[in-house]
């Protein structure tokens, strides 16, 4: 091995290692913050016993499961309902992988150990933990893969409601994905580029993409709840329906280990929110685009932990307010209004990008801001039309509020 | 380019190692202690009625055969997208033809009622 490689393979097992143990304490942190918000929200005090502000809740909670007795349901199918849990988790933390959080973070050393031999870096470390040429690409493979996880766990408990609560879940997740997956089109058809440090470093260049792309972001951001499982879209474990779902017949770790794929997904879905629509770890203004330096790469990781914690928060606000769908909604509004939405938007933005090329516009804040223009139509469109109930087709509401 | 693999795969590792870790631990620290009872499915609180396993909806194939059909139309997309700004009017008019008539076939699924849930 030369001495370079030696030094990328160590400058990348320290930043995988960090990065991961910086996502896992944030997990936990989410989902003392979930509890504590929905207390504040219902007018509860919520955890605050352990820890300042009960801030170690999340390793009392783990200590608890760690002890607690694990089942396994008589008319279970052993395998799968093992491997069910690890199943949900390792995707979910897997899709952080390609997520840029700060600015590149200059490091350079050159030194030699005793059995190993020299190691040599040179340059910026971009902080990413895998920049990969398929960049995006890559969260949408892996977020399907989610459903694996949650069809097993719901087939294999052998319980009723666990595989109602699967059945509903692959096909909720299956519906949203297409309208996810084409969500992020228009990005590519802004960017032409699917890397995500590439994508932020254009909205560096010019303005971020929530001013191009402001239709695309909320059909983005919807379809990520729906993806999720979080409310108002959580059938697959609606409590009153469904007790648990697919984990009813889930308990100590095998249980937690399904509710840190839950909230690592949720953090990644704000994270890629954060990075694709609101510029990732730019801050407005030109100073973070010099030379890299340890201090722009600390104020960028602070920015993109505020907007990643902003939309976080927004999940949390969402799911404490709103009742949740029932099943032939939820799929009606997947199929006949965030399908055929998001087909049209693609290709009136199509038309748009040709039509400002074709007028010989040079991307950038001019660009940005005349696609704006378009979007801020459109939204008002949609707006007018959800105002005269003709937007969600076949589903109209009477005046009592019913189907 | 390849390079840029070996984080993922370290990333991989570690996290395949963390669940393994979490559930294996678990599973040492306190072993099944189990009885008829607690064996059986959780019915709230009533005995188990019939099987587990019977028959479901033939809606939620129908979504998944529909899935299928439209993740390929995404698929379809991406590369064109990426590719749009180098395509110019022909990009815009192929994927116009090739949008239109995936509605043509939307609709007939939608009139034909695959879409409702009664």
């Amino acid at each position: 091995m030369t001495p370079e490689l030696k030094g990328f393979l160590l400058v990348s097992g320290i930043k995988v290692s960090v990065a991961f143990g910086t996502l896992f304490l944030i997990i936990a942190f989410v989902t003392w913050l979930e509890r504590r918000v929905a207390a504040w929200i219902q007018n509860r005090i919520g955890p605050n016993r352990v820890g300042p502000f009960g801030l170690f809740q999340p390793i009392a909670d783990g200590i608890k499961n760690f002890v607690k007795e694990e089942l396994l349901p008589g008319q279970a199918d052993r395998t799968l309902f093992i491997l069910a849990p690890a199943m949900a988790f390792v995707p979910s933390l897997l899709l952080f992988a390609v997520i840029p959080f700060a600015a590149p973070l200059p490091v350079s050393f050159d030194f030699t150990l005793p059995v190993l031999g020299r190691f040599v870096h040179v340059g910026p470390v971009s902080m990413v933990i895998a920049d990969l040429p398929i960049g995006f690409l890559f969260i949408l493979a892996i977020s399907s893969l989610a459903v694996y996880g949650i069809v097993f766990a719901g087939w294999s408990s052998g319980n009723k409601y666990s595989l109602l609560g699967g059945l509903r879940s692959s096909a909720q997740m299956v519906s949203y994905e297409i309208a996810m997956g084409m969500s992020l089109v228009p990005v590519l058809l802004v960017g032409g580029n699917v890397k995500l440090t590439e994508l932020v470093r254009l909205q560096q260049d010019s303005l971020w993409f929530i001013l191009a792309l402001t239709v695309g972001f909320v059909l983005f951001a919807i379809s990520a709840l729906a993806e999720n499982n979080r409310l108002p879209f959580d059938l697959p474990e609606a409590e009153g329906e469904l007790v648990g779902g697919y984990h009813t017949e889930y308990s100590s770790m095998r249980f937690a280990t399904f509710f840190l794929a839950e909230y690592g997904a949720l953090v990644t879905m704000s994270a890629l929110m954060a990075t694709l629509f609101f510029g990732g770890w730019d801050i407005p203004g030109s100073w973070d685009e010099g030379e890299p330096s340890v201090i722009v790469s600390l104020a960028t990781l602070a920015m993109f932990l505020a907007k990643t914690f902003f939309f976080i928060l927004c999940y949390i606000w969402i799911r404490w307010t709103l009742p949740r769908f029932r099943f032939d909604q939820l799929m009606a509004l997947g199929w006949k209004v965030m399908l055929p939405l998001v087909l049209t938007y693609i290709m009136i933005l199509a038309t748009a990008v040709w039509a400002f090329d074709t007028a010989g516009l040079a991307f950038g804040r001019t660009y940005v801001v005349a696609l704006f223009g378009v979007n801020v139509v459109l939204l008002l469109a949609i707006l007018w039309g959800l105002d005269r109930n003709r937007i969600i087709w076949g589903q109209r509401l009477t005046r009592e509020g019913s189907v | 380019m390849l390079q840029e693999y070996i984080p993922l795969a370290m990333l991989i590792g570690l996290v395949v190692f963390t669940a393994v870790a979490i559930i294996g631990l678990s599973h040492i620290t306190l072993p099944e202690r189990a009885t008829p009872t607690k064996k059986t499915p959780y019915e709230s609180g009533m005995p188990p009625l019939g099987g587990t396993r019977g028959r479901f909806s033939v809606k939620f194939y129908l979504i998944a055969v529909l899935f299928i059909v439209f993740d390929i139309e995404t698929v379809f997309m991406i590369p064109w997208g990426v590719s749009f700004r180098q395509l110019g009017l022909f990009g815009l008019l192929e994927m116009l033809v090739f949008v239109v008539i995936l509605l043509v076939g939307f609709i007939y699924v939608w009139k034909r009622g695959a879409l409702e849930w009664n």
